[in-house]
Parts: C-alpha cells; structure tokens; sequence
C-alpha cells in the first residue's frame, strides 16, 4: 500500500474532545471501581494497572454513562446558528433549553407546551406565538396567510383554550408584490372567520430587498380556557391510548414537493385547519383526555419523543395503525425520508386515558377534520424515554428526535 | 403500495426466520457483513435483526459514502466553498459529516454558498442560471452514484459549460472489502453484497471473495425481505461449507453489471493510486478521480486544494469495529469523545453507523436481552 510522508494535522475540536475524554476516563475509572464493589459486594484492589472489568459489567457501564450524558444540562456547542437549529430535533431542543428557558426560565415557561396557561384577575387564559417562514408563500392547499392563522389558533386549542384574539406581525421584503400581500391578508381573514377569531392588533415592517425572503409573519393568540381538564404531555400514564386525528405528512410533502425543485408531481395538498372546533368536540366526548398537540414541524415522531421524556414512560406505536397517504408514502419512500418526522399543520396527536379512548376516537372520527382519526399506538411503564415503532413488517425499531433536519439519503 | 409491500410481508419473514434459525449449528456464532449503506438502512428501519437468532450477528460495514470521506477531504471541500465566487452543491447526507472546522451546515451558517442537490445534473441548472458564478459539485459515492457524475459531467462537456466543475471523492467497493478481507483479525464468515453498486459493476467483481477467501457474497436487494432471503442464503452456504457469489437481487441486477454507466466512468474518471478512507486508512486503486481530458470539470485542477491531511485520531478504533473485531462499546473514545453530536470516526457519523446505532439504540438491546436471559 503507498501513502504519502506529509505529516498530518490535526482537527483541533478532536483534540478538545480527546482532552475531554481522558479527564472523563480517569474520573470514571475510579467512580466505575467503586460501582463495581458495590455491585459485587466486594472490594475493588489495584494491583498495579487496573484489572480487566467482565465484558457485561463494562457495558453496563459504558450504558450508564450514556444515559448520564443524555441527563446532563443541554449545552449548544456550535458557535453559530445552523439550519438544524430551526428544524424542530434535538438541536433545536438543546438550543431552546440552553439559551431560552435558561435566560427566561419560570413556571409558565418551563413546561414548554405549545401555550403558556395563565390566570389574569381568575380568568384563566393560553397565550402563544409563532413565525412563519414558509417558502413558497402559495401552495395546495394553503398559503402563509392561513398558515399563520392556522399555526396559533391550533397551539391555543391544544392548550384546552377556546382560541379569541390574535395579532399578526408582517416583516416584508422591499419590492414584495402588494398584490400578493393582499391575497395574504385575505385568506388570513378567511381562517380567522372559519376559526371564530379576530385579529385585534398588528405591525409592519419592510426590510431592503434581499434581507428576507418575499414575506414573514408572526402571529401571537390568546384564549380562554373554559373547562377543568388539566393538559399536558408530562400526564401521560402506562396503559393511555395515543390517538391521531388523520393522516400524517401532508403538509410537510406538499411543501417540498410545491418548491419544485425535486421533479415529483403528486395530488396532494396541505392539511391546514383550525383544530378548536375538532378539539372542543374531542374535550366535550372524552374528560380522560390528558396531553393534545399539533404534530407540525418534527412530525409526529417528535411529539411521541416529547411525551416519553416529559412522562419518563415508553411509547410503543405500530406502523399499520398509522394512517399515512398513498401519495405521502410514494414521495417518502423515493425521498428517503420518514413521513414520521415529516410536519403537518391540521393534525393533532393526542393520549386518553384507556376507559376514554374509545368515545375519544369516535369523537374525532364524527367531526370532518377527524374523520380518518386512529388509535395508533400505547404509553407503557417503560423503557422511559423511549418511542418504540412496531413496524409493518413485524420488527421492532426506536424512533428517537432527529438531530437536525430530515435529509435525503443518498445510500 | 404495489411493488413495496410484496417485499415487506411479515408472514413471510417469519417463515424464513424459522428456516435461517433452523440452518444454525449449536455453538456456532455467525458474523455476515452487510457492506452497503443502504442495507444498515433497512435493517434498522424495519426492525429486521428481530427476526435473526442469537447466533446470527449483522456487522455494519464500510459502504456509507459519506461516512468515509476523510476529514481532510472535507476541509479541502470547505477551502474550495470558500473561493470566490463560488458556488458548492451537494447531496443532503453529506452536509452533516464533520470536517476539522464543522460541517457543510456550519459553513453555510458563516455565509458560504452550499446548496443541497438530488441529482449531479441540478448542479448544471444552477451553473447554467449563475453564468457569473463558478458551481462545483462535491462528488461523492461508490460505483453507484459515480455513472450519474460521469454523465453530468459528459452532459457539460457537451453544453460548453465553462463556470461548472466537480470535487471527485468517488469511491470503488472492492479495494475497501479487499482491505477488510486481509485485516489479520477478520471475523466475518459472509458478505450481503451491495445491491445498488452491483446494479453496476455487476457480480463477477465479487467472486475472488469465495474464491479466494471462501466467504459466501449474496448480492441483495434492498427491501426486507431481500435481506432476510440473503441471509438465508448465505446460511445454506456456510451450513454446506460452500462459498460462492450468488445473486438474490436478480430484477435488478445483471450478472455483468451495466456497460453503458461502466463506460460513462471511464470515459470520465480513473483510478487514484491511492485515497485515505475514514476509519481504514490508505487503500491503494480505492477511488477515481477526473481524468485529464476533462481536467477543465475538475475542481481540483482548476482550484488551489490545500490537501491538508488530518490524522483520525489514533484513540479512534473504528476500523476495528467495522472488521467486527470490537463492540462499539468497547472503543476507546466510545461515548465520552466520540458521540452523535461530536462524531470523531466514520462509524458515529451516519446514524446508521455501528456506533450512532447502539449510542442510540443498545440499552434498548441490552435490556431485551436481559430480559431474554430471565425469563
């Protein structure tokens, strides 16, 4: 074999790394001795070197320190903004735990729900806001308008809140087309209409051309919550049943496939909707009801992940139970993605007690939005933390947080 | 689906489940390495090592193309993203492989302009709608993806274009499972053969490893039925000590590959006399680069390349967890500097990989065979 004389250099992150590695080392190797005695019930001697561990007891070990690395506090390691920041995995988590809560942490932010609950004077109100970015602004099925409409109506409803004010913040791009603008404004009222909400204040902003792209909107809602159920994913118990509204991945496929930069043509469009209506109904059915959210960006896979984390319980879903489109499944299955991960902007998961889960699901399957509704899957006692997918063709795999976005895979 | 689902029929698995486990001599452990990406895929996606005896362990091999591309590599890539006025485009899986200054991601993040591509040919519609712009396509793969670079770059040739070029890191199959083959300490007993190379190259290159070696080589497909009915066959081989190459992919694979993409490669590329891989060091004839009378579609001839070469890091043990030699646990840097979020070697840097796979996945493992072992 020829390999060339020049001498290598070294990556200097590597280098950190390994520094990093031995400090660990040598404190797990004295922790790991200790654990070792405890666990036989013996005392560890050195003989000189250090005497060989048995093979299970040092996976054992090299499992707990995973599991401790997992636990410790997130820290965001790059030194600038990447795209996985914003795509809804775990770097996105780690950020939004590390800079955000870390910064601004109290008791209403620290659930991190998709709308903070409050009490102002005994009223009881869901507040929350979000961004849309979507590119193209136009596409089947919807547009950013309704979108952006659609995004906070849906993140009040999943707080159990009934959806009342809205406000919509424009940052646009100079030479935006005012023609499109007002089709954007129009279909924001229309979702507003169907949702029953009103958008009460606003602001705009206009930037030079280049420093963003066409047209951003930000929307914040309010809401009142009128009933005594108490939500969230941190309820789930061993034995809830896990519930989704309908077919997953529609708006996530549409979008990719709507930019036209991949030459797949498919007849499908955007789930996007105000969900209030179908939660109302659900609420009204089912009292067992104890975690709802809007799988939008991370799929439902993410939402599955948050559940098993907030709860410390293990979820186990089959894949035959899951409704996907033929058309959604088509697309994945060329693109190498999963339609797990992939968003949806009128689809809602939600965990039942098991005595509720029946009238749950006939609940949904009665309102238009739900009518392909299905129980897709169980919380178990454990492993905690862990998503299980039963899959169709009988094995069994883990569906853990993406790292960053889903990319396509070349392999 | 139609054409999917035939091949993801669970009573169907069971039924070789049965047959596979049945062909296992007490005692024995077989080790059969899928070498293909694509295959770890699959097996992971559908949960198919559930189907498998004890006895029958699945070592992850070396065929994920962006897993090993040096480190070096990478930064000679970042050094070309970084020339004026150019553009880098790139195939999605690669954007996240580390170089020693962070990924494509990251570069793209301090302002450089890297675009995911699908194809090799979008590279050329981006050359053609930024003539001011020089386009280089970061081109990466085995003998699977190299035809479609060959084309493009016969396709611009044709064009005229004078403002698009490629960073060839094609790599070929054979040297790499040769290299794995004459390690001193192998503990493989068979080879999955890469299905979507072998569309290609086509089985013959494979028939030294039963020759030579007597290690049976499966070509299989990539559904997972196919790699359950390769196992199988593999397993009848080894019961009968036979070794030969067969061919379970047979819809899509010819015997002697393609003639018309093989063409396209030599028309375009030849061989490197040597390329450093992630994981397994310098293998000699491993990897193709442009060839001169296309020098004006190489970026490396157009480009001043630093070729700076960084080291793995000497802790990092990959090669031998890709022989099957050690557990991923038992590497050295496993866990505490070598992790998903700060991959060091090839095997941690593709979630598919070994490592990434039981850094996510093994107390999961580790807890089913506890609970096999008590109950």
């Amino acid at each position: 074999m020829t390999a060339p004389h020049d001498s290598p250099a070294s990556a200097g992150w590597v280098e950190e790394a390994l520094r990093e590695h031995e400090k660990q080392a040598r404190y797990e190797q004295t922790r790991d001795e200790q654990l070792l005695g405890e666990r036989e019930g013996t005392r560890f001697e050195h003989r000189g070197s250090p005497q060989p561990l048995p093979g299970t007891v040092r996976e054992e070990l090299v499992l707990e320190r995973i599991d401790r690395a997992r636990r410790a506090r997130p820290r965001v390691k790059e030194d600038r903004i990447t795209m996985s920041h914003g795509a809804g995995g775990k770097a996105t988590q780690t950020l939004i735990e590390a800079i955000f809560l870390d910064t601004f942490r109290n008791p209403l932010l620290e659930p991190l729900e998709d709308a903070a609950r409050l009490a102002v004077s005994g009223v009881r109100l869901a507040m929350t806001t979000d961004s849309y970015v979507v590119k193209p602004l136009f596409f089947p099925g919807g547009d950013i308008g309704d979108l952006a409409v659609n995004g906070t109506v849906n993140d009040l409803s999943m707080a159990g809140a009934v959806p009342a004010y809205l406000s919509a913040g424009f940052i646009l791009e100079e030479g935006f087309p005012v023609a499109d603008l007002a089709r954007i404004a129009a279909s924001m009222q229309a979702a507003a209409a169907r949702a029953g909400v009103q958008v009460v204040t606003g602001d705009t902003k206009v930037v030079e051309k280049g420093k963003a792209d066409g047209c951003y909107i930000n929307t914040a809602g309010l809401g009142l919550i009128e009933h005594d159920i108490d939500l969230g994913v941190a309820l789930a118990r061993p034995g809830d049943v896990i519930l989704v509204s309908g077919p997953i991945g529609d708006h996530g496929i549409t979008i990719m496939l709507a930019r036209g930069e991949l030459d797949i043509e498919a007849d499908i469009s955007s789930d996007t909707a105000p969900l209030n209506g179908l939660v109302a109904s659900l609420l009204a059915a089912a009292p067992g009801v104890r975690a709802l959210r809007d799988a939008t960006r991370g799929g439902v896979a993410t939402i599955l992940n948050e559940i098993a984390a907030a709860a410390s319980v293990g979820v186990v879903v089959t894949e035959d139970d899951i409704p996907v489109r033929a058309q959604v499944r088509g697309a994945s299955e060329l693109l190498g993605i999963d339609p797990m991960y992939v968003a949806c902007e009128g689809r809602l998961v939600a965990v039942v007690s098991p005595e509720d889960a029946g009238q749950a699901l006939t609940a949904l399957r009665a309102h238009p939005l739900g009518a392909d509704a299905a129980a897709i899957g169980v919380v178990t006692a454990g492993p905690a933390g862990i998503v299980q997918l039963k899959t169709a063709f009988g094995g069994t795999r883990i569906v853990d947080l993406l790292v960053g976005d889903p990319l396509p895979r070349i392999c | 689906m139609k054409f999917v689902d035939e091949f993801r029929d669970a009573d169907k698995a069971h039924a070789l489940a049965a047959r596979i486990a049945a062909l296992c001599e007490p005692g024995r452990q077989y080790k059969l390495m899928e070498v293909c990406g694509g295959h770890t895929h699959t097996i992971y996606k559908h949960g198919l090592e559930d189907y498998l005896p004890e006895q029958v362990t699945l070592v992850h091999g070396p065929g994920c193309p962006v897993c090993v591309i040096p480190m070096g590599r990478v930064d000679d890539a970042m050094a070309l993203a970084s020339e004026p006025d150019v553009i880098m485009t790139s195939f999605g899986d690669m954007m996240r492989v580390p170089g020693s200054n962070g990924s494509f991601f990251d570069a793209k993040a301090r302002g450089t302009d890297i675009r995911m591509v699908y194809s090799p040919l979008d590279s050329l519609k981006i050359a053609r709608q930024n003539p001011d712009k020089r386009v280089v396509f970061m081109a990466i793969g085995f003998e699977t993806t190299a035809p479609s670079t060959a084309m493009t770059v016969l396709r611009a040739a044709a064009e005229g274009l004078t403002n698009f070029s490629i960073f060839c890191n094609h790599v070929t199959i054979i040297p790499a499972i040769k290299a794995i083959l004459d390690s001193p300490d192998l503990r493989l007993d068979g080879f999955i053969g890469p299905g979507h190379v072998s569309t290609v190259i086509g089985c013959r290159p494979y028939e030294f490893i039963a020759r030579d070696y007597g290690k049976p080589v499966v070509v299989a497909g990539f559904e997972p039925l196919d790699i359950l009915q390769s196992i199988y066959l593999l397993m009848l081989q080894l019961a009968s000590g036979e070794a030969t190459v067969e061919n379970q992919y047979s819809r899509v694979v010819p015997w002697d590959g393609n003639p018309v993409a093989l063409r396209a490669i030599g028309q375009t590329m030849e061989l490197r006399p040597y390329f450093e891989w992630r994981g397994l060091g310098f293998i000699s004839h491993s990897a193709l680069k442009v060839r001169e009378e296309f020098a004006r579609f190489d970026a490396e001839t157009l480009f001043p390349v630093p070729g700076v070469r960084v080291a793995d890091p000497k802790a990092c043990q990959c090669g031998e967890v890709l022989k099957g030699v050690l557990k991923p646990w038992e590497c050295k840097v496993f866990g505490t500097a070598c992790t998903p979020e700060t991959p060091i070697g090839t095997c941690m840097v593709s979630p598919e990989g070994a490592c990434a796979a039981y850094y996510n996945y093994g107390r999961l493992t580790r807890q089913r065979v506890r609970e096999a072992s008590t109950s």
